[in-house]
């Protein structure tokens, strides 16, 4: 089992995610994340599924979603393959935020996004192990409320959707 | 401008469809009341049930090779099509079904006899859509039958909401020629056509299995032409059969569960297997991890999601049969392969000893099934449409009926649907009246939808029902007896007269009890001009065999 980074290039119709995501759902797998946005052509999706799989798998999954009458386009990438970053919120209550804390801040390269009276929100953009370890260290910090966004990611392979839909 | 109930059937028109199929109720009236106006230029079919309209579409869509059409209400009438769709999306059979909804302003509101068939039908669809707008209908209408019969064909439904019924627009019909995001044509990769035309040469015990991607793209001709010189030999799935002529002499049988003993057990003595146009089905390979794995793979299939799927390709084809099979005709060498033909005929030899004898010229009282069939060969024409329901009489009918011409063979292969058959054969017999059609039928399954028998009185399709009587859910019940311990639970039926049903129908019948019966009364139903129904009696506990039981391999095929 490895993670994928599967990319779905598609005409911006109703319904479309839901015929993508009832593929994974009649093979009993879990998608680990997902994010679906406006591409660079107006019209054109573009949604990206992570899900860790072995690699019979994942070309079955993207040759089925291919096959989606309104998908334009659908591959895959091992991690190696893509530039991707997720962004993470904390939400901290203010009565923790002391020096201690405001250094972890800094070498972790997150940033106060928000301060009201009561919390402040860190904000922290990267891969899920970075998160995931600043994640870890809020908790002793009074965590009260954490948020993490699927992959936003593009491939290293250079290709353009104009290659698609020729 | 015009209604968008118009616009609905003058799109039909304007796709030269010339029959549907369908049931009304509110959230379609606007549609009826047009079909009212245009009688003269397309038919409908009034069925009994939904589930009957939608397997005589595909009964339709199958001997035709043209798109079936249906037409249902929103709410039940709707999900009355589940079963079809989901039988024609594995099937690959070409539809557009057309339901009512209710109106816009009412989506999400749980008004009358709404339920969201667009997301329900989502699995069992190759494409559906909700029509909104009048201005959406024309357009969706095209884009649905350019979806339906390109590519791998396969079900369509665009769900048309009241107001958009109701409302008036223009209506300006443009075909669908195609869109960015499908493409249905894929050019042949020459140097796969190559390799694989390599592996053929050498090899000294290639094997040819063809399914209904043979009939589905028009290879009928090519597929011969390949054979004839190649002189391999050639085994059919359960919907490839009639793509090629059974007296064909590279035919040796047929694959699968209850297909011919030697198709089955050489498929693991072949060096090279050429897969055209069919998809590797659990039924056909039974235990994949021993299935041909001594054999190099050529994979000759139009759907770049089957390739590699279930059987790994050593040399995959991908794109149309018709074309790839011409182009590897002429990239082979002529050869014969008689040796390794004889093996299949040597084996074909102790299948007619262990079954087909039993099967054709039973010594005991009761009347088989096969024999039936067998009597049926004699006086069928060559072109006679065989429909079978699901059960033991629908593998004992593919085993025996003889089929000679393309489109020939109608059944529920992928899903299995009991109450496919008699639908089927009304909309397989609507297509051309002058051509036989034969509904082969077991007791259990055409009282899932023995209603459409009204169907047949008022179109006065002269289908000939024949029933396989043996007061069983015979299939089932052969699976309790060999993998149950004979513990018969809720297998065997008490049957209405069955007879009398048809008569009250007002369609002629018979029922045959007695072997010396038999003859005359499929000679008397054939020549008939009507619908005809025949009941005939057989064994009740028979068995169909040749088997591969589930989990065993195709080499473990057993003879009894
Ligand atoms: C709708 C549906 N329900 C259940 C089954 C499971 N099933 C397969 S064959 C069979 C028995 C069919 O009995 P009958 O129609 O009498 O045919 P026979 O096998 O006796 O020839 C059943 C119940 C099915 N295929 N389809
Ligand atoms: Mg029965």
């Amino acid at each position: 089992m490895k993670r994928y980074t599967i990319f779905v290039i598609t005409e911006n119709f109703i319904g479309i995610l839901n015929r993508i995501t009832i593929i994974f759902t009649r093979r009993g797998i879990n998608i680990d994340a997902l994010t679906a946005s406006e591409s660079r052509i107006p019209g054109i999706h573009r949604i990206t599924i992570e899900v860790t799989v072995n690699e019979d798998t994942v070309i079955q999954l993207v040759n089925q979603i291919e096959k989606i009458i309104d998908v334009i386009k659908a591959f895959y990438h091992e991690d190696e393959g893509v530039v991707y970053q997720e962004i993470a919120l904390y939400k901290i209550p203010v009565s923790r935020l002391d020096g201690g804390l405001e250094k972890i801040i800094r070498q972790h390269n997150a940033k106060i996004i928000a301060a009201e009276p009561d919390f402040v929100v860190l904000e922290l953009t990267g891969h899920k192990e970075q998160t995931q370890e600043l994640l870890e260290i809020l908790k002793g910090y009074g965590l009260l409320e954490f948020a993490r966004s699927g992959r936003v990611a593009v491939a290293k392979r250079m290709l353009t959707i104009e290659s698609f839909i020729k | 401008m015009m209604r968008g109930a118009d616009i609905v059937v003058r799109s039909l028109i304007a796709e030269q469809a010339e029959l549907i199929f369908g049931y009304p109720g509110g959230a379609i009236m606007p549609v009826y009341d047009a079909l009212y106006d245009y009688h003269d230029q397309i038919k409908h079919v009034l069925t009994r049930h939904e589930q009957g309209a939608i397997h005589a579409a595909q009964g339709y869509a199958r001997v035709s090779g043209k798109v079936g059409v249906c037409l249902a209400t929103s709410g039940p009438g709707a999900t009355n099509l589940i079963t079809g769709l989901a039988d024609a999306q594995i099937d690959s059979t070409p539809l557009v079904c057309i339901t009512g909804q209710v109106a816009a302003h009412l989506l999400g509101t749980d008004a009358f006899q709404e339920t969201d068939v667009v997301g329900i039908s989502m699995p069992g669809t190759k494409w559906n859509f909700q029509v909104r707008r009048v201005e959406d209908i024309a357009p969706a209408i095209a884009k649905g039958f350019y979806i339906a019969r390109s590519g791998r064909p396969g079900p369509v439904l665009i769900d048309i909401t009241k107001n958009a019924q109701v409302d008036f627009g223009e209506f300006n019909y443009v075909p669908c020629l195609g869109f960015r995001s499908y493409k249905t044509h894929h050019p042949i990769d020459q140097s796969a056509i190559k390799e694989a035309a390599e592996l053929i040469n050498q090899a000294e015990r290639p094997y040819l299995l063809f399914g209904q991607g043979v009939v589905l793209g028009k290879a009928e001709s090519e597929l011969k032409f390949f054979l004839d010189k190649s002189g391999i030999p050639a085994a059919s799935t359960l919907l490839g059969s009639g793509a090629l002529s059974e007296e064909h002499p590279n035919f040796v049988g047929k694959l699968g569960m209850h297909g011919n003993y030697a198709p089955n057990l050489l498929t693991n003595q072949c060096d090279v297997l050429i897969a055209v146009g069919m998809r590797f089905d659990d039924r056909v390979t039974g235990d994949l991890k021993r299935y041909a794995k001594q054999a190099k793979v050529i994979h000759l299939e139009l759907d770049p999601a089957e390739i590699n799927k279930n059987v790994k390709a050593t040399v995959a084809v991908q794109g149309d049969c018709r074309e790839s099979l011409a182009m590897l005709t002429e990239a082979i060498t002529a050869k014969k392969h008689e040796a390794w033909m004889g093996k299949f005929r040597e084996l074909e030899q102790q299948e007619k000893a262990a079954v087909v004898q039993h099967d054709l010229t039973p010594t005991k009282v009761g009347l088989t099934m096969g024999e039936v069939i067998h009597q049926i060969n004699q006086y069928k024409a060559d072109d006679a449409v065989l429909v079978t329901d699901v059960g033991q009489h629908q593998m004992i009918a593919w085993r025996y009926f003889h089929y000679k011409k393309p489109r020939t063979q109608v059944t529920s292969g992928g899903l299995g649907t009991m109450g496919f058959a008699l639908p089927a054969a009304l909309g397989a017999q609507m297509y051309d009246y002058s051509r036989q059609v034969i509904c082969v039928v077991g007791d259990g399954g055409i009282q899932m939808t023995i209603q459409e028998l009204g169907t047949i009185m008022q179109t006065k399709a002269p289908v000939k029902i024949v029933l396989l009587n043996n007061n069983y859910l015979g299939m089932v019940r052969q699976w309790q007896q060999l993998f149950f311990d004979k513990r018969y639970s809720f297998t065997e039926l008490d049957n209405p007269d069955f007879v009398k049903i048809a008569e009250a129908y007002n369609i002629k019948s018979q029922k045959v009890t007695e072997r010396q019966d038999l003859q005359e009364a499929i000679e008397d139903m054939l020549i008939h001009d009507g619908p005809f129904f025949l009941e005939v009696v057989v064994e009740k506990e028979d068995n169909v065999f040749p088997m591969i039981a589930t989990g065993c391999s195709v080499e473990e095929v057993r003879l009894s």
